[in-house]
């Protein structure tokens, strides 16, 4: 037979000449345009990992806790009492950049979606969000309409968005970074998988319509931008949480009747994707008759059918004759549900329209046959400077704490925040702002703690080490709020993988997150890859993002960091020496990056973190507060400013490393914590650490209104808290007031 | 038979969006501009069997009773036959 | 005695105020399906949070013209007691069941954060179990709470004591720093000519309980638990 497709139009799938030879030699013939659809957004690298997976194997991914590794909608871990929690991270970039607000919505519904499938009903949100810089135009843009579009979803939706970070660097400037995350709670019994199980069992297509959004989607997140993208406008899918509110409420409600086999949500690449892995997974197949499929317009093809990526959509499997009980359900909550195909038994996703074939393709060819790419890695040329520049230390120290507490990635969060709902379902007992945010369970005696954590400076300057810091920071934030860290999940943002350079800095994060996640016994639990971050031809900072999980045994433990009562003693736990190497003070005030990063050692941050927790469940110690972005002298100004639940107070602090005061205030160091405590039980806390082999010192006093800090017995600091305070807290407001 | 709804805020309801437009405007480098205020647009198609008159009315009811809220909105109702 | 939480499609802080009402108060509560009409048994009726039917229209727009709402009115022509919290009051006043309407937020963001509210009356249902005068920290989250009505109306409220809730500093003073959406005279809730229907734009359920940070919206609900004792007894 003829070749049906010219290269143009197989490159405008995405495929190379040898992908498309691999398809016809699967097939054993061509493919139809159908088919070539299909294959086009399965074997895309946003869904097929075709790049990463060689290397994501060298994950951990099993632990004690760990009831489901990646490969699913979800991971999901146990946190006893009969309880687990689902969680996972993913990516949402490209579509943020053309519009902003639905690009940040639908990424927030999509992960929501994820939590859901599996039986779960979510209660917190978190987002990791880097934008270019802040005092320019196209970020205002970007960043205020992906903050509106997150807190549209997710206030409507009912879920608190509890926490996450917030960053700023013009690598980010055309290629923003918008991670959404969700965690959502479930019985252990109750659980549910993406299958499609049961010869003959009916499956049901349930919520919106299917339109013409996004068709080809997965597929616009697997190529680079270029300013043509700005106007692919048409294929951004519009959300709709109400709809998906009812959506959740609807699953729940069929998954609690026991007449649901298996679901899975339509994301990317829509009836296709969950077509072929719920067949896939179930070691089924899956036959759907297209004229069943809800449509929202008219005239759609198969080709379009099958690629749209409408929104708030899920595929069910339904027991054999329960399907009419399912469908009533999802009828009370107002959304179609209609029966549009059975399981089969022949490993095949089929697609019929007015009962004739348009495509038929076993689903191993779109899985487990899909490309994988053992790409070249290349350390990248140009060896950053290692060395510090002469007058880096020739600085008023109290001026550059001022710049530092208003540099954007320091800087209060507030103005991002205050636009999400974080309260909502009354379950939020650490509020934004802290170092980690601390959910109760009603369900159970319990609270989680949860957080994300990336360095992309770090990363670029040395990915594996860079990576190490970030997954310990994400374990120190949680200790400090007095939890104990069970799991990550990973989103791993990255310019193009066919740069040698960029895969060899890939690789680098894959193993130096495996080492650190392996010492936490914090396994990876599943995330997301997002590839070809760049943008005419210059890329992001590699920036692997951690998402964190830890468990808190009982709530009245939870910890903040802000100093609480005049008088109490300040302590500082842990004594890695700090170092300038691509640290905020060199990148903020003398607006250089440069190394080498400061050193990790994993066992004794692991000790570090112990001692904290347990001073923390021992009742000594009233607050606690990672030590890291800014340095000490940063985090002892955070740790005095006011909150939600606590005035602004004053400390006086005596510093003394044997190091000049500017490093001694602003270079950055892991395993170390600032710690309050009555001065009584300063000693108990000694004890405790000297017990777990850490170094802990008294080096303060909490109080009056002023933040003085001395170094080597000179005074380096000495300003109203209030000054220092007003500094932090306006800068991102008022940055994107500019223009208004 | 069609039918198009402008739902407008009264005078002298603040118009904060409308306002925030005007700058935008403003900030484009356009001074042609002397003030903003923005609403609501509906296109409806009337259902065939309806007469006119009823129609009219109907709409008009609509308009008044759902689609606008009196304590804020003013509204104007155009049909198209 | 009972309470009713009226669950609207999009109702997301119905499950909240459930939780304060029988767990932290202890009271018999149950929740109330939109497409009901029957409110016989129920004492007191929560309009809560949430984005009803996606307020697709105005806030509180299609949630007003649901059928469990048809009976909250007669309800609360009847003398019913009825408080709306949020979208709750955002309901109420398109309803006609209070004067007013709530606009977009004067910032145009929406807004999620503790705030000063002085309690402006204590001889009411929800308002016994504080002091006059008294401030609370509440948190508010929304949108579009930017109180508005006619001068008349206004005056009508102030004259009348209707004023329930202001946003004030931590001083207890109506500033305009302290008011967080633009409402007129910083009015963050309004009770009706005869006292029984309470629309509030902050969320006293998520003030409940000190582990979230503050119990100072408690005194709402421990209030109306004391008045329907009382009403229980007399009757």
């Amino acid at each position: 037979m003829q070749q049906p497709f010219t290269p143009e139009v197989i490159a405008e799938h995405g495929l190379t000449p040898s992908e498309y030879d691999r398809i016809v030699e699967l097939l054993e013939r061509h493919p139809t345009i159908v088919e070539l659809g299909i294959f086009s957004v399965m074997w895309s690298e946003h869904c097929s990992y075709k790049s990463s997976r060689v290397h994501l194997k060298r994950l951990p991914t099993t632990g004690e806790c760990v009831v489901q590794g990646p490969g699913e909608n979800a991971g999901i871990v146990d946190i006893g009492e009969g309880y687990t929690v689902a969680f996972k991270i993913e990516s949402h970039n490209h579509p943020s950049f053309i519009e902003p607000f639905q690009g940040a919505a639908t990424g927030v519904g999509g992960i929501l979606r994820d939590i859901f499938t599996m039986g779960a009903r979510p209660i917190a949100a978190m987002n990791s969000l880097h934008f270019g810089d802040i005092d320019s135009q196209g970020t205002r843009r970007v960043a205020d309409g992906v903050v509106r579009g997150i807190g549209h979803y997710g206030n409507c939706f009912g879920v608190p968005t509890i926490g996450g970070e917030v960053h700023f660097s013009d690598r980010y400037e055309k290629n923003p970074l918008v991670n959404a995350f969700a965690l959502g709670i479930m019985k252990r019994d109750q659980i549910f998988l993406g299958k499609a199980e049961g010869v003959g069992n009916p499956v049901i297509y349930v919520g919106a319509k299917t339109g013409r959004d996004g068709i080809h989607g997965a597929t616009m997140a697997s190529a680079e931008f270029d300013d043509e993208a700005l106007e692919k406008r048409p294929t951004v899918q519009v959300g709709d949480p109400f709809l998906e509110k009812l959506l959740l409420e609807a699953c729940l409600e069929a998954m609690r009747s026991g007449a649901v086999v298996g679901i899975q949500d339509m994301g990317a690449a829509g009836l296709t994707c969950s077509t072929c892995e719920m067949g896939f997974r179930g070691g089924t197949g899956v036959e759907i008759e297209l004229d069943l499929v809800p449509q929202r317009e008219t005239g759609m093809t198969p080709y379009e059918i099958m690629l749209s990526e409408s929104q708030e959509r899920m595929l069910l499997v339904a027991s054999h004759g329960r399907a009419r009980e399912v469908i009533e359900i999802f009828h009370k909550w107002e959304l179609d549900a209609v029966v549009v195909g059975r399981v089969t038994d022949d490993g095949k996703m089929r697609v019929l329209e007015h009962g004739e074939v348009v495509a038929e393709i076993p689903n191993v060819f779109l899985t487990d046959e899909a490309p994988v790419y053992h790409r070249p890695l290349a350390r990248p040329e140009g060896e950053v400077v290692l060395e510090l520049l002469h007058d880096a230390l020739d600085v008023d120290a109290e001026g550059a704490l001022l710049e530092l507490l208003a540099s954007p990635n320091i800087a209060s969060k507030e103005w991002v925040y205050d636009q999400y709902d974080h309260m909502v379902r009354t379950n939020t007992v650490v509020l934004p702002g802290s170092d980690a945010a601390v959910l109760r369970v009603k369900e159970t005696r319990k609270a989680l703690a949860m957080t994300l954590d990336s360095n992309a400076r770090y990363c670029e300057i040395d990915p594996r080490l860079g990576v190490m810091h970030a997954v310990a920071e994400a374990a120190r934030n949680l200790s400090v709020t007095g939890a104990r860290p069970l799991a990550v999940t990973n989103c791993m943002n990255f310019a193009s993988p066919e740069r040698p350079e960029t895969m060899w800095q890939f690789s680098e994060t894959i193993d130096g997150m495996s080492e650190a996640c392996r010492a936490f016994d914090t396994p990876v639990t599943g995330g997301n890859v997002s590839f070809y971050n760049e943008t005419d031809g210059r890329g992001i900072f590699p920036t692997p993002v951690i998402g964190m999980v830890g468990l808190i045994d009982d709530p009245k433990h939870v910890t903040t960091q802000w100093f609480a009562k005049e008088g109490h003693a300040v302590v500082l736990i842990g004594d890695e020496t700090p170092a300038l190497g691509g640290s905020e003070y060199l990148a903020t005030v003398r607006g250089v990056l440069t190394g080498p990063l400061p050193g990790l050692d994993l066992d004794r941050e692991k000790a570090v973190q112990e001692a904290v927790r347990t001073a923390i469940t021992d009742e000594l110690i009233v607050s606690a507060h990672d030590c890291s972005d800014g340095g000490i002298a940063v985090a002892l100004a955070e740790c005095c400013f006011s909150s939600y639940r606590l005035p602004a107070v004053g400390a006086t602090v005596d510093l003394d490393f044997g190091l000049d005061a500017i490093t001694t205030l602003f270079g950055e160091a892991p395993s170390r914590v600032i710690a309050s405590a009555p001065v009584g039980a300063v000693a108990k806390i000694a004890e405790i650490c000297r017990r777990i082999g850490v170094p802990c010192r008294q080096v303060g006093i909490v109080g009056g209104d002023r933040l003085r800090i001395d170094v080597r017995g000179a005074t380096s600091v000495d300003v109203r808290v209030a000054d220092l305070e007003s500094a932090w807290r306006s800068r991102i407001a008022a940055a994107m007031a500019v223009g208004r | 038979m069609k039918a198009e709804v402008y739902v407008t805020l009264k005078r002298g309801v603040l118009d904060p969006q409308g306002k925030a437009i005007q700058h935008a405007i403003e900030a484009n480098g356009s001074d042609a501009i002397a003030a903003v205020r923005q609403g609501k647009y509906f296109e409806i198609e009337v259902a065939p069997a309806l007469e006119p008159a009823a129609a009219r009315a109907e709409l008009d009811r609509i308009a008044r009773e759902i689609l606008s809220n009196p304590v804020i909105e003013d509204y104007r109702l155009e049909i198209h036959e | 005695m009972k309470f009713g939480v009226v669950v609207f499609p999009g109702s997301n802080c119905d499950h909240d105020a459930y939780h304060v009402i029988s767990k932290v108060i202890g009271q018999p509560v149950d929740f109330i399906w939109h497409r009901d009409s029957n409110l016989d048994g129920f004492d007191c009726i929560v309009l809560p949070g949430g984005f009803s039917y996606g307020d697709y229209l105005r806030t509180g727009a299609i949630a007003s013209m649901s059928p469990v709402m048809r009976s909250v009115v007669g309800f609360a022509n009847h003398g019913g007691i009825v408080i709306g919290i949020c979208n709750g009051f955002q309901i109420l006043c398109e309803s006609g069941l209070l004067p007013g309407a709530l606009l977009r937020n004067a910032s145009l963001a929406f807004a999620c954060r503790h705030v000063n509210l002085r309690v402006e009356r204590t001889d009411t249902v929800y308002t016994r179990d504080y002091e006059r005068g008294q401030v609370l920290s509440i948190p508010i989250a929304h949108g579009d709470g930017n109180y508005f009505c006619d001068d008349e109306t206004l005056a009508r409220l102030e004259g009348e004591g209707q004023v329930l809730f202001r946003y004030v500093d931590s001083k207890g003073d109506p500033t305009p720093e302290s008011n967080p959406n633009g409402s007129r005279n910083n009015i963050a809730g309004i009770v009706n000519d005869r006292g029984n229907v309470l629309g509030m734009m902050p969320h006293p359920e998520r003030a409940s309980e000190e582990a979230l940070g503050s119990a100072d919206g408690r005194g709402v609900f421990t209030s109306l638990a004391a008045a329907l004792a009382e009403l229980a007894k007399a009757s």
